[in-house]
């Protein structure tokens, strides 16, 4: 099986490297987790998927021969488009007509249908990146990088977010970068971990994801990711 | 509500006046050096033929002078926002052009130009200019990252990301260059009509200060103001309609 995507290399900022040399490959259609603490560096690893610049130097390659589409903790939408609209961004900003059809058939899935003409003022935060979601399927991408989606979600509002992408996002080759091990625990195909000492790949429960919440094999994942996380952390 | 917030400022206005009549009235000075309020009243009166065709030459001078301004500064942001270059080549072009004192420009403007509506129209712009394409090309530097990275995953051009994202994302910070723009204007016409030509409200004042008629030429400041004040206020209340478009 060759990997979907994969990056080795080291990303330097103001000549102090981030982490040591790493190897981090996407397995096709399935998603991958990387998890860590905050400033590790994760995020960066992401944006040079994607192409995006970042704020430092990177020595290394990343092979990937498939578009990417990129979901952020920031939903990043136009307060002066509607729903609709703004999940038919790509095809604005491309300069093409976005298919009404599949518009109509994402927003379905996605549950919009009924807010499809609102402005995002007028929805809630959960909501924001529902339509967030849907821009990321309307790009219908094979490769769909997520930056910590549903970081500033509460609790209940990010649990059935993370259902809905796992569903919706199937059969794609995903990365998600976050820093809560119970996410990771519930969505990853596979984890890997990133620290200030470096990538290491963890494993994960038998079952397989979306998992519940109290899933034993999730639930002691969970746990044991928390505890490699502390035990990482720079004393 | 509304009403209600514009009876302090009003009782701030009254209170000027009476406080002015309370200087004229303290000092005893002849009203040919500190006319009160009811002789420029009466100047305005007697006057008003005079008043209001220099009124008119002078509001048509400032929206001219703000139209060309505020586009020049608008066109000047955006080709700076388009391309580093240009914008690193003219960032000190831009703030010199801003340091040359408007007085000393605006005699070699109307040697240039004539005694015309021409040179006042130009002063104008110049002055709403700069604040403009300050404002305007700051707020299109200042694309939030979320929307950059998104455009750029999506595959749009250089030009789409523009009129789709920059463009719009910025128009808070054009629409307060504008409203500076709008408070400059006015002294930017009146600047030009001190210096040359025989029309206008600054044409008035100065043939009036040279003939101590003093009463007339308070008569035509105020005149200004009020002009200055209703298209600040014009300016103001076009961008709030325009901003509320944009959420």
């Amino acid at each position: 099986m060759t990997a979907a995507v994969t990056v080795t290399g080291q990303v330097r900022i103001d000549r102090r490297a981030l982490f040591p040399p790493i190897r981090l490959q996407l397995a096709p259609g399935l998603w991958t987790v990387l998890l860590g603490p905050s400033g590790v560096g994760k995020s960066t690893l992401l944006r040079l998927i994607a192409g995006l610049p970042i704020g430092g130097v990177f020595a290394g390659r990343v092979e990937n021969r498939q578009p990417i589409a990129l979901m952020a903790q920031d939903p990043g939408l136009l307060p002066w488009l509607t729903v609709r609209q703004n999940a038919a961004l790509g095809a604005r900003l491309r300069g093409e007509r976005a298919d009404a059809a599949r518009l109509a058939a994402i927003l379905q899935r996605t549950g919009l249908s009924d807010h499809a003409g609102k402005l995002p003022a007028a929805l809630s935060g959960g909501q924001r990146q529902r339509v967030a979601l849907a821009r990321t399927l309307m790009e219908d991408r094979p490769v769909v990088l997520l930056d910590e989606p549903f970081a500033a979600l509460d609790a209940r509002t990010r649990m059935a977010m993370q259902d809905l992408a796992a569903g919706v996002l199937a059969g794609r080759s995903v990365l998600m970068v976050t820093h809560d091990p119970a996410e990771a625990a519930r969505l990853a195909d596979r984890i890997y971990l990133l620290t200030e000492e470096g990538l290491t790949e963890h494993a994960v429960p038998a079952t397989s994801p979306p998992r519940q919440h109290a899933d034993p094999g999730a639930f002691a994942c969970q746990t044991a990711l928390l505890a490699r996380l502390i035990e990482g952390a720079p004393r | 509500m509304k009403a209600r917030a514009a009876l302090a400022p009003l009782a701030i206005g009254v209170a000027g006046i009476v406080l002015w009549q309370a200087l004229v009235v303290a000092t005893g000075l002849p009203p040919f050096l500190l006319p009160g309020p009811r002789a420029v009243a009466e100047a305005l009166l007697t006057h008003h033929e005079v008043l209001a065709r220099a009124a008119l030459r002078t509001s048509t001078e400032i929206v001219a002078g703000f139209i060309l301004g505020a586009g020049a500064g608008s066109l000047l942001a955006l080709l700076m926002a388009a391309s580093p270059r240009v914008a690193t080549a003219l960032r000190p072009a831009l703030l010199v052009s801003q340091m040359i004192p408007i007085f000393a420009l605006a005699p070699i403007l109307t040697l240039w130009l004539g005694y015309g509506m021409a040179p006042k129209i130009v002063v104008s712009a110049l002055i709403c200019f700069f604040p403009v394409a300050s404002a305007f090309f700051d707020g299109l530097e200042r694309t939030s990252t979320a929307h950059l990275d998104l455009a750029r995953t999506m595959g749009a051009n250089g030009w789409r990301e523009m009129w789709h994202l920059r463009i719009p994302m910025a128009l808070p910070m054009l629409g307060s260059g504008l409203k500076l723009a709008a408070v400059y204007a006015p002294v930017g016409a009146v600047i030009g009509e001190w210096v040359g030509g025989s029309e206008g409200l600054g044409a008035v004042m100065i043939h009036a200060n040279g003939r101590m008629w003093i009463d007339l030429s308070f008569a035509a400041l105020a005149l200004v103001t009020v002009i200055a004040l209703a298209f600040h206020a014009a300016v103001g209340w076009g961008v709030r309609r325009w901003l509320a478009r944009f959420g």
